[in-house]
């Protein structure tokens, strides 16, 4: 963009800003910015104004939109987006409260421009060239708070459905649940390593009765979250293996190099040895109670 | 020049690592360790490694190092505080660490020091029995 | 306001090591790569600038965001005019070590990575690249 005609749209945009402000708020108001509620309208003339004020000041500099003359807009404009985005607005939605400044724009530049079609036509497009350009990082920076959003979503489904269970002081349980992708099984991972760490316990023991199937990759991940847990000074158990999985993973030439028990019971049975606990029978037997057994 | 400090603690000597090591830092702190374990007698050596963000093979092996120079000098040897980032680093990496004993935190590298000074006092008080015997 | 240019530091020193994984973990950190991320990328940086370090003496890491659609991360590119590696397998290997410690180094660093290079001439030197992103 030359230099003077940066500065021509400048003039306009500084000499009429306030007409300029009013047609934009004007188009804002009719359009779907204020519909639903979403936005007050003092929100939002505050932020045409803003916006107006920024982009006269960017304008006077002369650069491009991806130059540092612009980074109040770019920041303004990302902050806008993000929000609308986590207000549940429409891309299109939010682009909108660039595009419909155009409008109001072009008047101005016909009302200033005189009788020089070719200095208006000139002018029209290099503020087309800007305003798409101010639009489309609007979108951008919409579409990537979505896909964070997305992300954060993503990592809490993966946390909820693994929950770590304290089974007692120094012992924690691990059910795993459904099919493990290597996604998954890192966040889990990296979650039980945080438990062992957040409850000072020296035992966890990974269920895994609620797995349909362990492959390798999984097996592999298992063993290498056992390893991580014994390079912190921690150790794990496995239970839950169903006849199947053992017979598979038999067949695959897998090795668990890791204690495994039947049973989530065994394993803490065992667990409850190597910590040096037992548990004894009270004087009382509850009514009707049978002797449930010592864990020695 | 910096150094690592190094403190007693009853019959353990405690090292607390402090952010980023160079290398000149930690074959500093092996020779000031060895030191100060034949000085002291001490039979116990603590190092908390919980402020430290990434463990290469080097300090990795600074580690195993101390360890086995330490049960050479009759010290048992504890590292506490990895954190999770590391130790899946360190299994990633391909380090094992195998010689190194390690307990999630103080308290119970603290424990497993007393444990192992309880067995080795019993430990002599047979060999003396067997002696006299 | 994050460098779109590639930044370049010496590796001469052990202490030049400690400002590589200074370095590499504030561009893992900017790339908004997790703290996993952060720590594979950061310790492999450490093994590669070490085994320069023992292999060839001196060289440089040139450290850059990278800025591919849809992918964040850093890029490591390690270069030094030493003596080449001769046989690359072997150096992959684990264990493997000429004496001056190449040890876990190189395999260990393939490993932590999401991308691995390496060019190298016996006698004129080696450049190894590795990236991680999210």
């Amino acid at each position: 963009m030359a230099k003077d005609q940066g500065v021509s749209i400048a003039k306009i945009v500084a000499a009429d800003e306030d007409r300029i402000l009013a047609d934009w708020l004007e188009a804002l108001k009719a359009g779907t910015n204020l519909r639903a509620g979403r936005i007050t309208e003092m929100e939002l003339q505050t932020q045409a104004r803003d916006f107006l004020r920024h982009l006269r000041e960017a304008l006077a500099s002369g650069g491009d939109t991806g130059s540092a003359a612009y980074e109040p807009i770019r920041e303004m404009l990302g902050d806008i987006s993000r929000s609308r985005a986590l207000q549940g607005f429409t891309p299109t939605e939010t682009a909108t409260f660039v595009f419909s400044l155009k409008e109001a724009l072009f008047t101005a530049m016909n009302r200033s421009g005189g009788k020089d079609a070719e200095a208006i036509a000139r002018g029209t497009w290099e503020m087309t060239v800007l305003l798409d350009s101010l639009g489309l990082y609007t979108i951008e920076a919409f579409q990537k708070t979505r896909e964070q959003v997305i992300a954060r979503q993503q990592r809490e489904i993966a946390e909820l459905s693994t929950p770590v269970v304290k089974l007692w002081d120094g012992v924690l349980a691990l059910p795993l649940i459904g099919t493990l992708d290597s996604e998954r099984t890192q966040v889990v991972m990296e979650n039980l390593l945080q438990s062992l760490i957040d409850n000072n316990a020296e035992i966890a023991i990974i269920d895994i009765t609620g797995v349909p199937t362990v492959d390798t990759l999984v097996a592999q991940h298992l063993l290498k979250t056992v390893s991580a847990a014994r390079l912190m000074g921690a150790d794990c158990l496995i239970s839950g293996i169903r006849p199947q999985i053992a017979q598979t993973m038999v067949h695959l030439g897998v090795e668990l190099n890791v204690v495994s028990k039947a049973s989530l019971a065994d394993a803490f049975a065992l667990a409850l040895q190597r910590i040096g606990r037992a548990v004894v029978r009270t004087k009382n037997l509850p009514a009707g109670g049978t002797d449930r057994g010592r864990v020695g | 020049m910096e150094r690592v400090p190094i403190i007693k603690m009853g019959p353990a000597l405690v090292v607390s690592i402090q952010g980023d090591m160079h290398d000149r830092l930690a074959i500093a702190l092996e020779e000031e360790l060895t030191k100060t374990i034949v000085a002291t007698g001490a039979k116990g050596v603590l190092i908390d490694i919980s402020t430290l963000d990434a463990v290469d093979s080097f300090i990795g092996r600074m580690l195993d190092t101390i360890s086995s120079v330490s049960r050479i000098l009759d010290a048992d040897t504890v590292v506490v505080g990895m954190r999770p980032s590391v130790a899946i680093t360190l299994v990633e990496l391909g380090l094992s660490l195998s010689g190194v004993k390690t307990a999630l935190n103080v308290e119970r590298g603290m424990a497993f020091l007393q444990r192992r000074l309880e067995e080795a006092g019993v430990d002599r008080e047979d060999a003396r029995a067997d002696d006299d015997g | 306001m994050p460098t779109t240019t590639a930044d370049i530091l010496p590796v001469n020193t052990s202490d030049d090591i400690v400002r590589v994984r200074q370095e590499v973990r504030r561009l893992a950190v900017e790339a908004g790569l997790g703290l996993v991320d952060q720590t594979k990328i950061v310790t492999a940086a450490s093994e590669l600038a070490r085994n320069l370090l023992d292999h060839a003496g001196s060289g440089v890491v040139q450290v850059a965001p990278i800025s591919e659609i849809g992918k964040r991360g850093v890029r490591l590119v390690f270069e030094d005019k030493g003596p080449g590696i001769p046989d690359i397998e072997k150096a992959l290997t684990d264990g493997y070590t000429t004496g001056k410690g190449l040890g876990l180094g190189l395999g260990g660093a393939r490993r932590l990575s999401n991308e691995f290079r390496i060019d190298t001439k016996v006698g004129e030197g080696t450049r190894i690249t590795i990236a991680r992103w999210k």
